[in-house]
């Protein structure tokens, strides 16, 4: 369960959370929805622990444990994952290669046996094909020379391999055609069960027409301002943000 | 004795003797081996403070005895090593014949400071391949001054792949010279991780059509760690392509050099030239200096330097870490990525892995 209270965070002078209240207990799936500026991604990246962001206040727990006092290697292996809206290039770094990586750090850190080349090739192909992802995603360098659609694909297929049980997905739907809007929302809809919970950060509602939240939050200006059941996002896509900011 | 080069010289500008001028050498004597020696499973040859080891040594094929060094070149510490030289490799290899691969081990162990000058040769008649892997180790103060001559006829083909992981108190100073006909291939690669000052310095000459080189290096330092690379291709014919990536980690308080000079000879149309330093600094206190210098007089060649200085993106690092990945690991995963394109030219397997292996525990040293 993620447990936050109160978060406030700034980066430098500039106040970008003003107090989030949120909670996602394990087996759901929450969306936050809001305009650009609101703190959406300022949230993820806190959580995740960026470099960058003050926290000035409040706190963040993930199943007892206190986030904002780990590094992010120590998130992740907690089970924090961050689908980022920008995944980065890695020129030079097998993709393969960097999934089991990352694979077998969080495995060794959970004390868990690692897995070799062999058996996680095996894994990482099943994991491809039920995405419906070309065969060499994984030969290439990571994200070097992806389409904006492949990125965000990328970034499913390693949560898919890495099992988190907390997704944070910052607008993943931004850049996607219908398609690779579906393969992204199979990706998700995938890992939905009793210990899997996401957050589903993202502006438009289109997305949310295929991982149906079980609640929808609106940030505005920095603070939680409304929440409702996935009615709320058809509201918001018929009316805009307009007006929210002063609720 | 030749006086050594002073930064008067152009040439030396970058790299400073002076510590090495005040050190009084003595003459190299036989020493014990304190450190376990590499070993690939290919034939060996050792040398212990540049003496030829024979029991340590399993010999390869077209190996013979050495021979007196006379030597006219300009280079001073060519000269040096001409005067002292009295041990080295000599292979020579016959036309069309594969000699496969062989390890050269350079290991010192010195008590008292001392200097020891080889001069290898290795010669490849035409149509012969040869991969030659060359690893310099020890430790103690000393100064190993080698000198390689390599001659490549017509269609040959050399592999020399170098490590310099010199003892830390170390002045490793070593002149590479490549005579490269038509159509052969000299493709080089060197991982500079040790010794306390060092310097690497190519003379490439490609005196046939269509001959071709690889001049790459990967230097890996830290502390007060002071690295040279230095290079002269010279294109004498036509069609020749020479190509040069040299990659400088520099962390604390380290110093890198990459002094490259591509001749065009009128004759040399056709000149293939590239070039390229990329330095990474890990630290505000780490220094490189680059200097590309392409001089051309033939008016139908491409020739191209550059050079990039940079840092360890921090996006890169989190995105790394996001995925559980611990920092350090995160750095070293960045670091060897960077080097990836230097590596190209080391075709051959176990070199391969070898070297890779010593990023790998350059990394753990620290």
């Amino acid at each position: 369960m993620l447990e936050i209270k109160n978060l406030s965070a700034s980066i430098g002078d500039k106040e970008i959370l003003r107090g989030v209240n949120l909670v996602v207990p394990d087996g759901e799936i929450h969306a936050i929805m809001g305009p650009n500026g609101a703190g959406k991604s300022t949230l993820s990246y806190v959580l995740s622990g960026r470099e960058g962001y003050e926290v000035t206040g409040g706190s963040a727990f993930y199943n007892g444990q206190d986030l904002l006092a780990m590094e992010p290697e120590e998130r992740a292996a907690a089970g924090v994952f961050l689908a980022f809206q920008y995944p980065v290039e890695l020129p030079g770094v097998g993709n393969a290669n960097f999934i089991r990586t990352a694979l077998n750090s969080i495995r060794r850190a959970r004390g868990e046996a690692e897995l070799d080349a062999v058996a996680f090739l095996k894994l990482a192909r099943t994991a491809i094909k039920n995405l419906s992802m070309p065969d060499d995603m994984l030969k290439r360098n990571v994200n070097v020379g992806f389409s904006g659609g492949e990125k965000k694909r990328n970034e499913v297929l390693q949560m898919a391999l890495l099992q988190p049980g907390l997704a944070i997905l910052d607008e993943t739907d931004s850049g996607l055609d219908i398609d690779a809007l579906k393969i992204v929302a199979e990706g998700v809809n995938a890992l939905r069960g009793p210990k899997f919970s996401a957050l589903v950060i993202t502006h438009y509602q289109r997305l949310l027409d295929h991982i149906v939240p079980d609640y929808v939050h609106v940030l505005a200006a920095g603070k939680i301002v409304r929440s409702g059941g996935p009615e709320l996002a058809l509201e918001l896509e018929a009316r805009g943000y307009v007006g929210l900011e002063a609720a | 004795m030749t006086a050594l080069p002073t930064r008067k010289l152009e040439a030396w500008r970058y790299t400073d003797l002076k510590n090495l001028a005040a050190v009084s050498f003595a003459e190299a004597a036989p020493a014990k081996i304190a450190a376990p020696l590499p070993d690939l499973g290919i034939s060996r040859v050792v040398f212990v403070n540049g003496a030829y080891n024979a029991a340590l040594s399993t010999p390869p094929e077209f190996l013979s005895a050495f021979a007196k060094v006379v030597d006219e070149s300009s280079l001073p510490l060519v000269q040096i090593n001409a005067a002292h030289a009295h041990d080295g490799i000599t292979i020579d290899v016959p036309a069309n014949v594969d000699a496969g691969a062989v390890l050269v081990v350079s290991y010192a162990n010195a008590e008292t400071p001392m200097a020891f000058h080889p001069r290898h040769r290795i010669m490849l008649g035409a149509g012969a391949k040869l991969t030659i892997i060359e690893v310099a180790m020890g430790q103690g103060v000393y100064w190993h001054n080698p000198v390689t001559d390599i001659t490549l006829h017509e269609g040959a083909a050399l592999g020399h792949y170098r490590l310099q992981d010199e003892g830390s108190e170390a002045f490793h100073l070593a002149t590479i010279r490549a005579q490269i006909a038509e159509k052969a291939a000299y493709e080089s690669f060197s991982l500079v991780i040790g010794a306390k000052l060092s310097r690497a310095e190519f003379h490439a000459t490609l005196t046939g059509p269509n001959a071709s080189t690889h001049l790459n290096a990967a230097q890996l330092l830290r502390g007060r760690q002071h690295a040279d690379f230095t290079s002269v291709v010279a294109h004498k014919a036509p069609n020749c392509a020479s190509r040069q990536t040299v990659k400088s980690v520099l962390s604390d308080h380290s110093r890198g050099v990459f002094q490259g000079r591509i001749e065009v000879a009128q004759i040399a149309q056709k000149t293939d030239g590239y070039q390229m330093n990329q330095a990474l600094l890990l630290s505000p206190h780490a220094e490189i200096d680059i200097k590309p210098e392409l001089e051309i007089f033939a008016d139908d060649v491409k020739c191209s330097h550059g050079a990039t200085v940079g840092a360890l993106d921090p996006e890169q690092i989190f995105y790394l870490r996001s995925r559980g990945i611990p920092e350090e690991q995160a750095r070293s995963i960045l670091i060897r990525a960077f080097l990836t394109e230097a590596l190209e030219p080391v075709t051959h397997e176990a070199a391969r892995v070898f070297l890779e292996d010593a990023i790998e525990t350059w990394w753990a040293r620290k």
